[in-house]
């Protein structure tokens, strides 16, 4: 079926799909959205709000399961960003934006500040220039301070400090819930989400653009946003276009039991390097304490496995930022890969005469970004000619907060089962039944934290699965 | 009747073997109020969902199955008149209003994650706690071929309850190089149940995508398998503890005297979370002599200013009341005596030479020791 779309140039006529349409009103959105990460579920959102037809076309079961769900959940100021860069001013207005949408749709973001730790003599001499790099950020908040100062800040940190630089402003932020968030006010303004559909060819027509599906089915839009991630390059070249590759990198990440948290205070950033941040110390919303990422340049787009290496230089790390660390219980270890390039920026392009453009490139940062890159999005499309919408009444809406600092539903009564992360029998049957629901353990984990916790289901597994009816093998 | 019992109210946080024993024998000395707060559905604690047989030979003197003994021992708090309030989780010792605490918040096993296993993060990996829930309390499927990680006497039962579920299992593994098993459990293994035993080896990393396809081992190695089950591995379930400032060992277990008493006046601690694991009876047999611990506290004896835990040297890991006596576990294998010295330095036991295994429990009677050493 596929093949005879292609070689017709134009898939207006030869319409079918085993399951839907595609989209609900009688032949294309205005909008299609290639990718449900972060950075997808912002553009959705900003197009439904602003009264165009919209379809998010996922690859995976559930939103927000690829590059999103890995990351180190920090709301960054952009104080180290390269100045100058996209990068850099997408995440400087990206966390304004997130700052003052994320109280309001029930994302926990928490403002414990960042220090930046200096461990050795040459270290400490760059400190004045990355707060000068700073300071052409936009950013005055940050201050290079002695190591007394940094040690009076974190208590627990491990000997060996010859200064720092604190950065009172950054923020740590709920990483599920933001693009849960974002797609769920995408949905209630009337966004389509597509699950569980590969996009494998590109036919770009007069008026619309029909993209085929691995599955058999076609979605057609009149204007498609390429937000694909980590397959971002195999998108924008299903297009013909050319520029940039995606070369991820891996990024493997440790997780504390809640009993650590104590230990530290706020992020603990090292001296970063050109080609990483580095390895940080990070408190989550959760109440838990993150250590890493690693940063291993790999070929495998799906190599989402952590490595002995990587878990044993992260603990060998951590035992020297943060001593007390490895005595604590590890809940959770997983990897993620950013969608890194070629190219030291962001790739943003937009293509009139195909009705197109592409948020390509998006690194770490994309969480921050995420809200900018959307108004970056619509801009673009509409220099790519996407017309003024219609009329439109916005909705707005607001999750349960998971973080700690909000309060959480066990607290008002209700049955936990989830103990170690105290999740009530209501959150988790709500996760199913919501607008964006979530269709499998993992995704019940990201919009409830049920079996995030220390003891990984010991206890409570067979309990929410019978909650969910799933099959255990899930 | 004793002074102390009149008109106090203890607190048991913990409706497990340990608990509800503690609790049914505060009663029958008398205590006028005892509570047990319990925070799943359902009273009786791990031996709910261990269908199999082996419960209430040390305690009740009888062989029953884990479900069974666990209803009894809930029939009989409640018949001593011990008020068992389920669906009750408790964040903090200081929001209980009572003359005297015990924790008994029971054990659990470190996930894969603790163990900081590399590799996917596939569906189908367990530990036994949850085999066991999902085939004895919901009758669910688990998979069709398991590796289990462990060689101790939970991984055995592990076994059981995969069968149980229709999953068999293909291996076992540990990294040691004995099983640390009682030779009949090990023998039956062998025989009736053919799952071989890999010995010094351990889970290099596991692979699959979506379903486990298969464990990578240390020695190279590759079992095909769509479920991994982690045994073993103990830790008490000591949030509640932590949080309320008492200290913990090297097992991360409260710190306790041999009157079972925390650093904390009042608050005493009792059965798997200061012995990660025993079997359910000795837990309970614990709780009777925890029980008389409190009592005396009722009754005016002073709390100890510091409480001392039992000293240990390597290799001896740690060691705690239990039951009647003490229990210790080691870093290693072999055979050798244990000898335990007063507070002052002498001897006041020295047991006949052990066999001794890592995770495997070594018990000697109490009298008074306040350090454990091996010769």
């Amino acid at each position: 079926m596929s093949s005879r779309l292609r070689n017709s140039g134009d898939g207006i006529g030869a319409v079918h799909s085993p399951h839907d349409s595609g989209n609900d009103r009688g032949g294309s959105v205005d909008i299609a959205i290639v990718g449900g990460g972060v950075v997808g579920c912002a553009v959705a959102r900003l197009a439904a709000l602003a009264g165009h037809s919209v379809v998010i076309v996922e690859a995976r079961n559930d939103i927000g399961a690829g590059t999103s769900k890995a990351n180190t959940a920090i709301l960054h100021t952009g104080f180290d960003a390269v100045p100058g860069s996209i990068e850099a001013r997408l995440v400087a207005r990206g966390y304004e934006l997130l700052r003052e949408w994320a109280p309001r749709a029930g994302v926990t973001i928490e403002q414990t500040g960042a220090v930046l730790v200096a461990w050795d003599d040459e270290q400490a001499a760059t400190l004045p220039a990355l707060r000068a790099k700073a300071h052409a950020n936009g950013y005055a908040g940050a201050e290079v301070v002695d190591s007394a100062a940094v040690r009076d800040l974190e208590p627990h940190l491990g000997p060996g400090v010859t200064g720092g630089m604190v950065v009172p402003d950054e923020h740590i932020i709920d990483p599920w819930s933001t693009p849960i968030g974002l797609a769920t006010e995408a949905v209630a303004n009337g966004c389509r989400l597509l699950v569980n559909r590969h996009v494998t060819n590109v036919v770009v027509g007069g008026e619309t653009t029909a993209l085929m599906m691995a599955d058999g089915s076609i979605v057609r839009a009149r204007y498609v946003v390429n937000a694909a991630g980590l397959h971002g390059d195999t998108v924008h070249r299903l297009f013909g276009l050319d520029g940039f590759t995606v070369r991820p990198r891996r990024g493997e990440l440790i997780v504390f039991d809640k009993l650590a948290r104590p230990l530290l205070g706020r992020t603990v950033l090292p001296v970063p390097t050109s080609h990483t941040k580095g390895v940080l110390v990070a408190p989550t919303v959760f109440g838990n304490i993150m250590l890493g990422p690693t940063a291993d340049d790999i070929d495998d787009r799906n190599a989402t496995a952590s490595t002995r290496a990587g878990l044993d230089g992260l603990m060998a790390k951590g035992r020297r930022i943060l001593p007390n660390l490895a005595e604590e219980e590890v809940t959770a270890v997983y990897a993620g890969l950013r969608a890194a390039t070629e190219h030291g920026d962001y790739q943003l392009s937009h293509h009139p005469e195909l009705r197109y453009v592409c948020l390509g490139g998006i690194r770490s940062t994309g969480l921050t970004a995420s809200m900018a890159l959307a108004e970056e999005a619509l801009r673009m499309l509409a220099e790519c000619g996407l017309a003024a919408p219609r009329l439109h009444v916005s909705v707005t809406v607001r999750l349960t907060p998971l973080g700690e600092i909000d309060e959480r539903p066990y607290l008002r009564g209700g049955r936990i089962v989830c103990h170690c992360e105290r999740v009530t029998a209501d959150e988790i049957t709500a996760a199913l039944c919501t607008a964006v629901p979530a269709v499998d353990v993992d995704g019940l984990r990201r919009r409830t934290r049920a079996l995030a916790g220390r003891c990984q289901g010991f206890y409570c597994f067979a309990e929410v699965c019978a909650l969910t009816s799933w099959q255990a093998v899930q | 009747m004793s002074a102390g019992t009149r008109g106090r109210r203890v607190i048991v946080v913990g409706g497990g073997p340990a608990g509800l024993g503690v609790a049914g024998a505060l009663r029958r000395f008398g205590v006028n109020e005892v509570i047990v707060y319990e925070r799943e559905q359902h009273a009786g604690g791990a031996p709910r969902h261990t269908d199999h047989l082996g419960f209430g030979l040390r305690d009740l003197h009888r062989l029953m199955t884990g479900p069974a003994y666990a209803r009894r021992i809930a029939a009989d708090a409640a018949k001593a008149g011990v008020q068992v309030h389920t669906g009750y989780p408790v964040f903090d010792v200081d929001s209980l209003d009572a003359d005297a605490i015990v924790l008994a918040t029971g054990v659990r096993e470190r996930p894969r994650s603790a163990r900081l296993v590399p590799g996917d993060r596939p569906a189908g990996v367990f530990t036994t706690g949850t085999v066991q829930q999902l085939t004895a309390l919901h009758g669910r499927q688990v998979g069709a071929r398991a590796v289990i990680v462990g060689a101790e006497h939970v991984s055995f039962s592990a076994i059981l309850s995969l069968r149980h579920g229709g999953c068999r299992t293909v291996a076992m593994i540990t990294p040691y190089p004995q099983h640390q098993t009682y030779a009949p459990l090990r023998l039956a293994t062998a025989t009736r149940l053919r799952v071989p035993i890999r010995l010094d080896v351990d889970v290099a990393q596991i692979i699959g995508r979506s379903r486990v396809e298969a464990v990578l081992l240390t020695d190279g190695s590759r079992i095909a398998c769509d479920t991994v089950v982690f045994t073993g591995g103990w830790v008490g379930e000591h949030e509640l503890a932590r949080r309320a400032g008492v200290p913990q060992n090297a097992a991360k277990s409260p710190i306790v005297d041999l009157s079972w008493r925390t650093q904390r006046v009042g608050v005493f601690a009792a059965g798997n979370l200061v012995h990660p694991a025993e079997t359910a009876d000795i837990c309970a047999l614990g709780g009777r002599r925890v029980a008389a611990a409190v009592l005396a506290f009722l009754d005016g004896e002073t709390w100890p200013t510091t409480v001392a835990g039992l000293q240990c040297e390597s290799p001896v890991l740690w060691a705690a009341p239990a039951a009647s006596g003490i229990t210790l576990r080691t870093s290693t294998s072999g055979r050798a005596r244990v000898v335990a010295r007063s507070a002052q330095g002498t001897l006041v036991h020295r047991s006949r030479r052990r066999t001794l295994r890592p995770n495997r429990a070594i018990h000697i009677p109490a009298c008074g020791a306040a350090s454990i050493t091996l010769e």
